[in-house]
């Protein structure tokens, strides 16, 4: 069974934990600058929203690759960045429609959510569950059980009276 | 290691910025942020100066946590001679200004001198310059961190900044960076504009490398440890979130230790209308709440911060589009030297009153204060409706107070002498005595009448009147991390040094210091040992917590204060609190003063004993 990230923006507080977990599985370092998970202020409005790589199935970045550098693991569904056959061309950071792959200045390759090979670490850092790791076929799942809540709210009063 | 070991110096004079590696033999000792900044502060200032020369420095400091997974680990610190009170001064700043600065390569940023014409400076890593900011003086907080992300084309910058109270000399002028978080206390915005330097941008790529963490594997664990303490805990797991700070409001005017009207009364008779819970109403006017959110400052798992929004039809932003937005809400001590320090229960114009405290780069604590001390001059006839600005500066206008905030940042009319805070204006009006201050520095929100430690706390604080040296309304009230009588003066002479030396240690780590309503020091240490070389155990840091209150205190008395300076005003050690559980109480200073000297090691005139320092090697 397939996991996805699924993101809840309004339990964010903008605390950023994702960002040092991400950075710190991939390059070892405390480092938003690194992170391939981002979290936006929109501080007008007074929102958080946390923001990352949705693993398209059919993946803008993985067909425009020249050297087939972007792969599907077939385990997690990530469409992972071989490093060794990536050559920084940036052709997929142009095709992603989403903007979530990026170059890296200082490793001249691209780079992008990996699912941390099926156990993210920004799922594990997230201190208010607002990205949390779920079936992928029911990522709306927990939205549906707060509007069948409020579906059926009322309905044991209204049977007793 | 946890350091960069980086320190950029910055002089203004010269307009160079030069790097330089930190003080290894020092950070052993002292640690980071205050602690650390204290050392070079004494080491490199004559505390006789006059804190608005070029020869007063200005330091902005990291913590070694500053910057990691820690949670909390955002802080940072502001260190300089105060132009408010004449001591040190020692703000501590949250938001994401002091984590991108370690980003970037450096532990601290020493600026000295003065330079001729307004300047920013920039620092993008290694590539630090100063700039020209003709443009930006007499410019907002606000305006001045759009104008400068725009000219980087850099979303990603952290700014801090003074508006045009620090320009103007207000005495109580704070940085605020990241929009509306501060570096609030003690004037340390005028400081930094008395040195015609406007701004600090900073952009950091490089982090904190696991490899500058002494043990990685030992952090990440001491680290997980601490978060799930932080999480497990009524008051940093559920209170500080839902109500941020303000979950207090209702609970202080309880126990009759929420100073009301200048400190008249002891109780707020409209406290539930300006609360944490009020903060969650939804409103008559539009149906919405004031509180739109909680936020966090960087990598901090308990997210006490308050984003609010006003009323679109208030008086105070009725057509003023540019303050419907969400911004930073009240938090506790501003919700109440704006609201119940002044008599004033208008939720919505204290949140104004708090943006324009942002905007323009003044500590709401000073200012609501100083405004509450001018009303009871007006309502004893030294100031006239004239003088004050053509409003009636009574307790309880919301009118006067909007106004008086508009004035004081922009130094017009009689917001001249608010800016002076209440120390000057009162001696200016001829009644020294109705200045509730300590050293020169306006009380925070809790009555010593009710609450006798943190009259102890206030009178012995080494940046004069605080909250923050020695929270010891922990023990008193909230019973962390164990009860004592907050009616009770004995004892507290014990727990006030406790406090402060834990105080000192957690500013000088880069951690929040909230976080010690769930942590004690025993959380703190293994976080701070495994990222740290040098020796950390319980006692080494609880040594160098005590280490930096004596060198405070001997910057203090060098600087010409003396015990005389330990004392409260009149009224909290003669004026009986009228009502609530504290009722017929004054401040009983004289019974625990004697004892802290004792206790602190220093002799009766409070000056630390040979014995004392050189057991603490100073």
């Amino acid at each position: 069974m397939l996991r996805s990230l699924h993101i809840d923006p309004k339990k964010c507080t903008g605390c950023l934990q994702c960002e040092l977990a991400c950075s710190f599985e991939h390059f070892g370092a405390f480092n938003p600058a690194k992170s391939v998970i981002r979290v936006f202020n929109f501080h007008q409005e007074g929102r958080f929203v946390p923001y990352t790589c949705t693993q398209c199935a059919e993946a803008w970045c993985l067909h425009a690759c020249p050297v087939d550098a972007i792969r599907a693991n077939a385990e997690t569904g990530a469409k992972e960045v071989i490093d060794a056959l990536c050559v920084g061309c940036k052709v997929c950071t142009i095709a992603c429609p989403f903007g979530t792959v990026n170059y890296s200045q200082d490793t001249g390759k691209v780079m992008k959510c990996d699912l941390c090979g099926g156990d993210p670490q920004c799922v594990q850092a997230c201190p208010t569950a607002a990205i949390t790791y779920v079936d992928a076929d029911w990522t709306g799942l927990e939205r549906m059980r707060a509007w069948a809540a409020r579906a059926n709210a009322g309905a044991g009063e209204s049977a007793q009276a | 290691m946890a350091w960069t070991k980086n320190v950029l110096r910055v002089n203004l004079g010269d307009a160079t910025c030069t790097s330089e590696s930190l003080n290894m033999d020092w950070a052993t000792q002292y640690l980071g942020q205050r602690g650390l900044a204290t050392k070079y502060l004494v080491e490199e200032v004559d505390p006789k100066v006059d804190a608005l020369s070029p020869e007063n420095k200005l330091i902005m400091a990291t913590g070694p946590l500053t910057g990691t997974v820690a949670s909390t680990g955002a802080r940072y610190s502001v260190i300089t001679k105060s132009p408010l009170t004449g001591a040190i001064a020692c703000s501590n700043s949250g938001g994401f200004f002091g984590a991108e600065l370690k980003f970037a390569g450096w532990d601290m940023v020493i600026i000295e001198g003065r330079s001729d014409e307004p300047v920013y400076l920039s620092i993008e890593n290694d590539k630090a310059q100063l700039l020209p900011a003709a443009d930006l003086w007499g410019k907002s907080v606000w305006e001045t961190d759009e104008t400068i992300r725009t000219r980087h084309q850099d979303p990603q910058m952290r700014i801090a900044a003074i508006g045009r109270a620090g320009e103007n000399g207000v005495l109580f002028a704070c940085i605020v960076n990241d929009l509306h978080r501060a570096a609030g206390r003690s004037g340390v915005g005028a400081v930094m504009g008395s040195k015609n330097l406007k701004a600090v941008a900073v952009r950091g790529t490089r982090g904190v490398s696991g490899d500058s963490i002494r043990d990685p594997k030992a952090f990440m664990s001491a680290v997980s440890a601490g978060k799930k303490v932080l999480a497990d805990n009524a008051v940093t797991g559920q209170g500080l979130p839902t109500y941020g700070t303000q979950v207090l409001m209702n609970v202080i005017n309880e126990v009759g230790a929420l100073p009301t009207r200048n400190w008249k009364d002891s109780q707020f008779e409209g406290a539930n209308k300006i609360s944490g819970e009020a903060m969650h109403e939804p409103r008559a006017s539009d149906g919405k709440p004031n509180l739109v959110t909680n936020a966090a400052c960087f990598g901090c798992t308990i997210a006490c911060g308050r984003i609010s929004k006003i009323d679109e039809t208030h008086f105070t932003v009725k057509n003023k589009p540019e303050y419907w937005g969400a911004s930073g809400g009240l938090e506790y001590e501003n919700a109440w030297s704006l609201g119940a320090d002044t008599g004033i229960d208008d939720l919505e114009a204290l949140t104004y009153v708090n943006y324009i405290c942002n905007e323009e780069g003044m500590d709401p604590i000073s200012f609501g204060a100083t405004v509450a001390a001018a009303m009871e001059l007006y309502e004893a006839g030294l100031i006239s409706k004239e003088q004050a600005g053509a409003v009636e500066l009574k307790f309880g206008s919301a009118e006067a107070l909007a106004q008086a905030a508009e004035m004081t940042g922009r130094a017009e009319g009689f917001g001249k002498e608010l800016g002076l805070g209440s120390k000057r204006l009162c001696e200016k009006y001829g009644r020294p005595e109705l200045a509730m201050v300590v050293k020169g520095q306006e009380f925070p929100a809790y009555d010593s009448r009710g609450i006798q430690g943190m009259g102890l706390t206030y009178a012995t604080s080494n940046r004069g009147a605080c909250h923050l040296r020695s929270y010891t309304v922990a023990s008193e009230v909230l019973g962390i991390p164990a009860k004592t009588d907050p009616l009770v003066s004995d004892g507290k002479a014990e727990l006030v040094k406790a406090f402060q030396d834990a105080t000192a240690v957690v500013d000088s780590s880069g951690l929040c210091v909230f976080t010690t309503f769930a942590w004690s020091l025993e959380d703190i240490q293994p976080q701070i040992a495994a990222a740290c070389d040098g020796d950390w155990s319980l006692d080494d840091l609880q040594t160098m917590g005590e280490r930096v209150w004596n060198m405070e205190r001997q910057f203090n008395m060098a600087a010409g204060l003396t015990a005389e300076d330990d004392t409260l005003p009149k009224r909290l050690l003669e004026e009986p609190a009228k009502t609530g559980p504290a009722k017929g109480k004054v401040t009983e200073l004289a019974k625990m003063l004697p004892e802290y000297y004792r206790i602190r090691g220093w002799s009766e005139d409070g000056v630390p004993t040979k014995e004392t320092l050189a057991r603490l090697g100073l």
